[in-house]
């Protein structure tokens, strides 16, 4: 038996699920259950990370000050322009470099629609920046380009990194504006 | 390595949601299919059975984990071996080669590999964000990650390069969705022109809603056997089962962003990268001019991994010329463009003829009227089933999906199976699947050819 201040049973609330009318056989006779259609339940799912930079920290605290820097391998001189600790080839520590970050325009799209945390702001030009100097490329906004105006004269123009003046600390805290009209 | 077998599929119905069925209840339609095809019933199998692989991409669609024992539990397969395998849209095709590789390496002589994804349970933009998270989520997703322009980048990139058109791609997506229309598994069984590909809803400039592939509930299985393992088979069912064999086998792999991938010079080019029918005077020539104007290597508008991944399969099956060579080819068409690309990683094509090759009629199914003005006759159909941009992409299951319509094919069972002839390559002897994950980061390509 259950003692007095112990609850032996769960008390009903309004919170999560609430059913009034599920229907049910009432008889004895089961096989109907075969035929029922699925029941479809809805609920949140939430997290919040803390997650770490670690060895790419370095990079995002040069664009909450402004300042661009690029992965270099000391020996080869093979430069990624996305972070990154140890070359691929050599297997050797990568030191930071600064560069400026002005480049070309190596290929673009515009996203008409996006994943569900980026459908607020599409249409958004997604780009790839060529830099004088480094290897790889670099992923982008870019921003003050008409995104109906989409065509493959972009490619090839010359852009110039602009900084969010308040950093959140995400890769886009740089975005690309077109520096002109030339190639 | 010793001979392995495949002597059956089965393919769940791909849809747009299966409510009617959880992810187990998926795999376990597929898995009925393929016993019931060979005529053995699960208590039989089971006795036969050493082990199993499972897959699926994305713990985040189902918020399952450990949803691989799961099914193996539905299905009734424990307390055998088992394990899961994942990796990104390649996670399908991983899986038929571990289930290859547990027979060819002498660990099992029966392994059943199946592979799910039911993506219905979120919507579309929550699916895509899913996805996205299979890009870097340092610097490559917070950018705006989405799939469908990482691609579209490509595209851009691979216009610019070759001159590729966008009409060059929507005929990739007329073909896929016309050979789907006779396919019953496929989702998108639709009679489409160029200009409905255009004029559908733009997503990613150049790419429209109908040149991308369709998220989907669906599940696959597949039987592979040694000698001893098909003897046991054939024993227990009463009868001879098909033999097609899997003929060669290859992986590759390439940076995780594709900002990072190399641009290669000719010379490591030829060193490390290219197949046996470019090892002539006549390709190196294209291939020097097309360095001289500024062609580097992968770049992005080519996939490293997918011609890393063929090489070795055409070195383990004996193949020099692909196009010649194969009679069909079912490839990871997520995109137009990526399929376009996938003809040029294969061999099919060199490296910048992949839209010409595209509306060159060689890679259409005889006898189906698709509408369009093909200069040339088929050769060496792709996607015959309709591919992922017609037949869905359940992530975990579409590369055994593959698996199991080229066996199907090698078998010449199309008829039987889909209720339609159509689809049945003439002649059919050996296949090649190809299975491609990220933004070109983990390919398998699998070879299947049939006894003569």
């Amino acid at each position: 038996m259950a003692k007095k201040d112990i609850p032996d049973r769960i008390e009903d609330t309004l919170q999560g699920t609430v059913v009034f009318s599920v229907p049910f056989p009432t008889g004895d006779d089961l096989s109907v259950l075969k035929e029922m259609s699925p029941i479809i339940i809805k609920y949140p799912y939430t997290v919040e990370y803390n997650y770490s930079y670690g060895q790419d920290s370095p990079f995002f605290a040069a664009l909450a000050n402004g300042r661009f820097i690029v992965s270099r391998n000391p020996k080869s001189g093979y430069t990624y322009a996305n972070p990154r600790g140890h070359d691929m080839y050599s297997g050797t520590k990568n030191e930071w470099v600064e560069i400026v970050p002005e480049g070309k325009i190596h290929a673009f799209t515009v996203c008409h629609f996006g994943s569900e945390a980026f459908l607020p702001e599409c249409p958004f030009i997604l780009i790839l920046v060529e830099f004088e100097g480094c290897d790889t490329l670099f992923l982008a906004r870019l921003v003050g380009v008409d995104p109906d105006g989409a065509n493959l004269d972009w490619i090839g123009k010359k852009v110039k990194g602009r900084f969010l003046r308040n950093s959140k600390l995400k890769p886009t805290d740089i975005y690309f504006n077109l520096m002109d009209d030339k190639k | 390595m010793r001979p392995v077998y495949v002597v059956s599929g089965g393919v769940s119905k791909f849809s747009k949601a299966r409510p009617d069925k959880t992810f187990v209840g998926l795999v376990k339609e597929a898995y009925d299919y393929a016993l019931a095809d060979i005529g053995i019933e699960h208590p039989q199998f089971f006795e036969l059975l050493d082990g199993s692989v499972a897959s699926y991409f994305s713990d985040h669609f189902t918020r399952q984990l450990m949803a691989g024992i799961m099914a193996q539990d539905y299905l009734g397969l424990v307390p055998k071996p088992s394990h899961r395998v994942e990796g990104g849209g390649a996670t399908g095709g991983i899986c038929f080669q571990e289930g290859w590789k547990a027979v060819a390496s002498g660990y099992m002589d029966v392994c059943l590999a199946y592979g799910f994804e039911q993506m219905s349970h979120v919507e579309t933009w929550k699916g895509n964000e899913f996805i996205a998270l299979a890009s870097d989520v340092s610097m490559d997703y917070p950018v705006g990650g989405f799939y469908s322009g990482y691609y579209a980048m490509m595209v851009t990139r691979h216009m610019v390069e070759f001159g590729t058109t966008v009409e060059q791609l929507a005929h990739v997506s007329v073909k896929n969705h016309m050979n789907a229309y006779h396919n019953p598994y496929a989702q998108k069984r639709q009679k489409l022109t160029i200009q409905d590909v255009r004029s559908a809803p733009m997503v990613a400039w150049p790419l429209t809603r109908n040149d991308i592939c369709v998220m989907s509930d669906g599940a696959a299985a597949v039987i592979f056997c040694s000698e001893e393992g098909l003897a046991k088979l054939e024993k227990s069912s009463g009868h001879r089962l098909p033999r097609v064999r899997v003929a060669g086998t290859g992986r590759g792999t390439d940076a995780m962003r594709m900002a990072d991938r190399p641009h290669q010079s000719f010379d490591d080019f030829y060193k490390y990268n290219a197949l046996p029918n470019e090892q002539n005077a006549d390709a190196r020539t294209y291939y020097k001019d097309l360095w001289k104007k500024g062609f580097r290597y992968p770049g992005v508008h080519s996939f490293r991994a997918g011609r890393m991944a063929s090489r070795e399969a055409y070195k383990n099956a004996g193949i020099t010329d692909p196009l010649k060579e194969v009679d069909f080819v079912e490839l990871h068409d997520a995109y137009t463009s990526s399929e376009v690309q996938t003809y040029e990683d294969m061999g099919l094509c060199r490296y910048g003829e992949g839209g010409p090759f595209a509306t060159s009629g060689k890679t259409y199914m005889p006898g189906i009227d698709y509408g369009l003005d093909l200069p040339e006759k088929p050769i060496c159909p792709v996607n015959p089933s309709g591919g992922l941009i017609a037949c869905g992409h359940p992530v975990g299951a579409t590369g055994l999906m593959q698996g199991v319509f080229a066996f199907w094919q090698l078998e010449g069972t199309i008829k039987k199976h889909f209720g339609d002839p159509a689809l049945q390559v003439p002649n059919a002897h050996r296949g090649v699947i190809h299975s491609h994950a990220g933004t070109g980061t983990y390919v398998t390509v699998s070879i299947l050819e049939n006894e003569k």
